[in-house]
């Protein structure tokens, strides 16, 4: 039954990889179709950015029974229009299709090791590379932001494709230490914060893009606004995602901190030792207390506030990557 | 803080998600009028000579200003990184000196900036403690400000209310008295704080209405909070201790100072004040993963003591299991580690048996192979002395000897022999685990190398010269147990929680004002409904229509039957 179990899991994550790879190679195209594209202020701003083409009603039969059999620049834009609107919802149709086999992967690496699959670096990849996933199609769902799509589904299948090629274990047992329920506490909170984080971090990256080009627009008035970037919602409205991902996360972070805190007490005898992992843990969270700090300081809004959300993401990954690579200390157990 | 009229600087403050009261309060030196600042804290200007009061102030309200926080934040940030990297005395004491050993010339430096006690170090302390400081100067004021505002009431309406976000009006033939009243219970009933402005020389009304002062509240309460943690670790580490001890299966241990191995006392923590308990290590339980690809992983491993609380009490069992320590009086026993002991004859030139014991021998990996060191300074005519490493399971691994399983499936003891001086005579201490091998010399093969001797149990060894012989009897196990004393240690939890509850607030509450007006009109009554979210993320678009929808006339008695509370449940 184990063996079975665990085979659904690997078939099922190797499954979700694909499908993430080609939800990406979707959002690329329809990233590609909206290269010439011009801004669409209009449908940006007050629809929350989803490519909603204006012309979307158009039927086909009327560009091609149009005179002389050519399409007008009008006509050929509300095309192209709809085939990169079509490829981003292929994208996440797609997306979605493989956070269903994702999730039952993970679920069935926990029955099959009877536990929560928390137990390595590999099954915690497995884990927060679902959040992520979770996490962007909830916000989908509530925010409409399916721009992010291209990030997102490059993330995953990035991180789902090294997770089972580079990092996979086989099922095993849980290390001593591991055997208390604080490991559900605590590695869930750290998980969906991670998670959080990571669709912050991009939402932060997708807003720097935007909003150099409105600052480079805005110096030079005649340059041309189209691509997806100019499709895309305006950066405040970037920005306003990303900060309310990163308020999400950072109480939960304090909350998984706090969690890993009272774990410590009870399997090492202190709550705090500065292990690397709890000493990076710690970066996090400065990192990121400061960024919310940031966006209520003069002069450091917007772009420079991004700046230091995306440290605070470089020092997360690290703490996940770096310190299970490099670094010693009491959690070499979740190492690789 | 006065509502601001809706210009474009209002807009922006609202879009970036920014409660105008999270920036820092009144009082605080960008914020304050010209006119009460020293002549010199204008910005780039030359400063003449500062009084030093004047100089105090201005450095206070550097301090204790928004960017300074942002700056010690990153400081905090950055300094935190060199002691994950440099090994830390605190943490790994033998670590450090491996490493002050590899490097004799970068590590008087070190030492001289601190760099192996990073987190005690008086430059980290002084950022925290800036931090701190900047925390507290800009709470107090902020208290001050918040407790002003919660006793004042909602504000009064701005002149244009059409100019707001969200914005809706209409005309009625209620009488203007009427539909002020019920806009008045309306908003109460929303759980909002109403006051009622009458306003003769214009004839109207205007009810006020304001929600969302936990956010600030949730803001304060975080920070007051982060100074709570701080204030109950310093307590915790002052007056607790910590220490660490090996114990070999079969024998006791009392909390006593010479009973560890390392001991790390609190600044202010009494040794005499240590609970007199004792235990004995009775048996010993450890169980590795044997099949599969897990093969190796440790499963379980537990410890039978017999505890004595305090001298002259019954003794009692305890069944120590890692995550669940042993609880005597505020001191807690901690299982972290195991490993072998190895147990030695050792017999002198003479045939006098110079040791006779388990020896203590720690582990290097996950395969237990494990390293040790035994000392006979007993020995004659002269003193012996062995290190090597202990096998569980021997095997060949490409051929180099190796374990390939942590269980003693195959124990084999590997050591090289020395004799000569140990140097434990010399009065200076000397770690167990360490050979001195500076007055010591190898046995060695004919050809001249070391010579290994390799046991199984039972075997033993000739060291030749007649210098004696060590005898493989068997091994022990033992336990590594961690003992501290944390005193006070709910306090930092309770700030802790605290923080995360404040911060709840101050993320998620979301402070709205409200107003309707109502204005007598050509015999007929204009009402005009409007809202300003002060941060973004609502919808008071969405409320005002809420508002008005139950104000109208058309669902007036809806309106007066069910209070709208639809606003709380959404």
């Amino acid at each position: 039954m184990t063996e079975t179990l665990a085979t659904v899991s690997n078939n099922m994550l190797y499954s979700a990889t694909v499908v993430y790879a080609l939800a990406l190679l979707a959002h690329v195209a329809e990233w590609a179709m909206a290269h010439k594209l011009p801004a669409d202020d209009e449908a940006a701003g007050s629809r929350g950015g989803a490519l909603v083409a204006t012309g979307s009603v158009s039927s086909p039969v009327a560009s091609s029974a149009s005179p002389l059999g050519a399409t007008s620049p009008e006509t050929r834009s509300v095309n192209e229009v709809e085939r990169s609107d079509k490829y981003g919802r292929i994208g996440l149709s797609l997306t979605a299709l493989a956070l269903i086999l994702h999730g039952v992967g993970v679920v069935s690496r926990g029955l099959a090791a009877d536990r929560v699959p928390w137990g390595s670096m590999y099954e915690f990849s497995i884990t927060v590379s679902l959040a992520v996933a979770a996490a962007y199609l909830y916000l989908v769902r509530r925010y409409r932001v399916r721009w992010l799509g291209l990030l997102v589904t490059g993330f995953l299948a990035l991180v789902l494709g090294i997770a089972v090629i580079v990092l996979y274990r086989p099922v095993g047992p849980l290390v001593p230490a591991l055997h208390s329920y604080w490991l559900v506490i605590h590695v869930s909170a750290a998980a969906i914060a991670g998670g959080a984080f990571t669709v912050g971090a991009l939402a932060s990256v997708l807003f720097l893009l935007r909003s150099r080009l409105e600052a480079r627009a805005s110096a030079r008035p005649e340059l041309p606004r189209s691509g997806f970037l100019w499709r895309m919602p305006a950066a405040s409205d970037i920005d306003k995602v990303a900060y309310r991902v990163h308020a999400f996360a950072f109480p939960l972070w304090t909350f998984a901190v706090l969690a890993g805190a009272i774990w410590a007490q009870y399997a090492w005898g202190r709550f705090w030792g500065w292990d690397p992992k709890e000493v990076w843990a710690f970066i996090t969270w400065v990192a990121y207390a400061a960024y919310l700090h940031a966006r209520a300081t003069a002069g450091w809004q917007g772009r420079r506030a991004a700046y230091v959300a995306l440290f605070g993401y470089a020092t997360f990954v690290f703490n996940f990557v770096g310190i299970n690579i490099f670094g010693s200390g009491l959690h070499a157990y979740a190492g690789l | 803080m006065a509502l601001r009229p809706p210009s474009d600087t209002t807009r922006t403050q609202v879009e970036d998600g920014v409660l105008d009261t999270d920036r820092r309060p009144e009082g605080h030196a960008s914020e304050k009028p010209p006119s009460e600042q020293g002549p010199s804290t204008g910005r780039g200007g030359t400063a003449p000579a500062l009084r030093p009061v004047e100089f105090g102030r201005w450095l206070w309200r550097q301090l204790t200003s928004m960017r300074t926080a942002l700056i010690l934040l990153f400081l905090l940030a950055v300094a935190s990184v060199p002691g994950s990297i440099v090994p830390q005395r605190r943490i790994d004491p033998s670590a450090v000196q491996l490493f002050k050993d590899d490097h004799p010339t970068l590590s008087p430096l070190f030492e001289r900036i601190e760099m192996f006690d990073v987190y005690s170090s008086a430059w980290f302390s002084a950022i925290y403690l800036l931090l701190m400081l900047s925390l507290v100067g800009c709470i107090i004021p902020r208290l001050r400000v918040y407790a002003a505002a919660v006793r004042g009431m909602p504000p009064k309406a701005p002149r244009n209310l059409s100019r707001l976000p969200a914005y809706d009006t209409w005309t009625t033939d209620e009488a203007d008295a009427g539909v002020a009243k019920r806009a008045q219970a309306l908003l109460r009933s929303q759980r909002r704080r109403v006051r009622v402005f009458a306003d003769p020389p214009a004839g109207d009304v205007v009810v006020s209405a304001e929600k969302g002062y936990l956010r600030e509240a949730g803001n304060l309460l975080f920070h007051c909070s982060l100074v709570v943690v701080l204030v109950g670790v310093a307590v915790t580490g002052l007056f607790g201790f910590r220490g660490s001890a090996s114990v070999i299966v079969g024998n006791g241990f009392s909390n006593t100072l010479t009973q560890y191995d390392d001991f790390t006392p609190g600044a202010s923590f009494d040794e005499t004040s240590l609970t007199p308990f004792t235990f004995t290590v009775e048996d010993f339980h450890v169980q590795w993963q044997r099949d599969g690809a897990a093969a190796g992983t440790p499963l379980t491993f537990n410890a039978d003591l017999a505890v004595t609380d305090q001298p002259g009490a019954p003794p009692r069992d305890y069944h120590l299991r890692v995550n669940h320590p042993l609880e005597v009086d505020g001191t807690s026993v901690f299982l972290v580690g195991h490993g072998y002991a190895p147990r030695v004859t050792v017999r002198d030139g003479k045939g006098n048996v110079a040791f006779s014991g388990p020896v203590v021998f720690l582990p290097q990996d996950g395969s237990f192979v494990s390293y040790g060191v035994v000392k006979a300074p007993d020995a004659a005519p002269s003193q012996l002395g062995f290190e090597g490493y202990f096998f569980p399971t021997a095997d060949l691994c490409e051929g180099q000897p190796c374990s390939t399983f942590p269980d003693a499936d195959n124990p084999v003891l590997s050591l090289l022999a020395y004799q000569g001086d140990l140097g434990v005579d010399s009065g200076q201490p000397q770690s167990v685990y360490v050979l001195d091998k500076d007055d010591l010399s190898p046995f060695t093969t004919p050809g001249g190398n070391p010579r290994a001797l390799l046991l199984r149990v039972g075997e033993q060894a000739q060291l030749g010269d007649g210098a004696g012989s060590i005898t493989f009897d068997g091994y022990d196990r033992w336990v590594r147990l961690q003992v501290s004393k944390s005193p006070a240690k709910v306090v930092p939890l309770v700030g802790v929680l605290a923080a995360i509850v404040g911060l709840l607030g101050s993320l998620f509450v979301r402070p709205r004002r409200t107003w309707v007006r109502v204005t007598p009109r050509d015999g007929r009554t204009l009402v005009e409904v409007a809202a300003l979210d002060r941060v973004f993320g609502g919808d008071p678009a969405d409320h005002v229509a809420d508002v008005s929808s139950s104000l109208r006339p058309s669902s007036a008695t809806a309106a007066a039957a069910l209070p709208a509370q639809q606003e709380d449940l959404r």
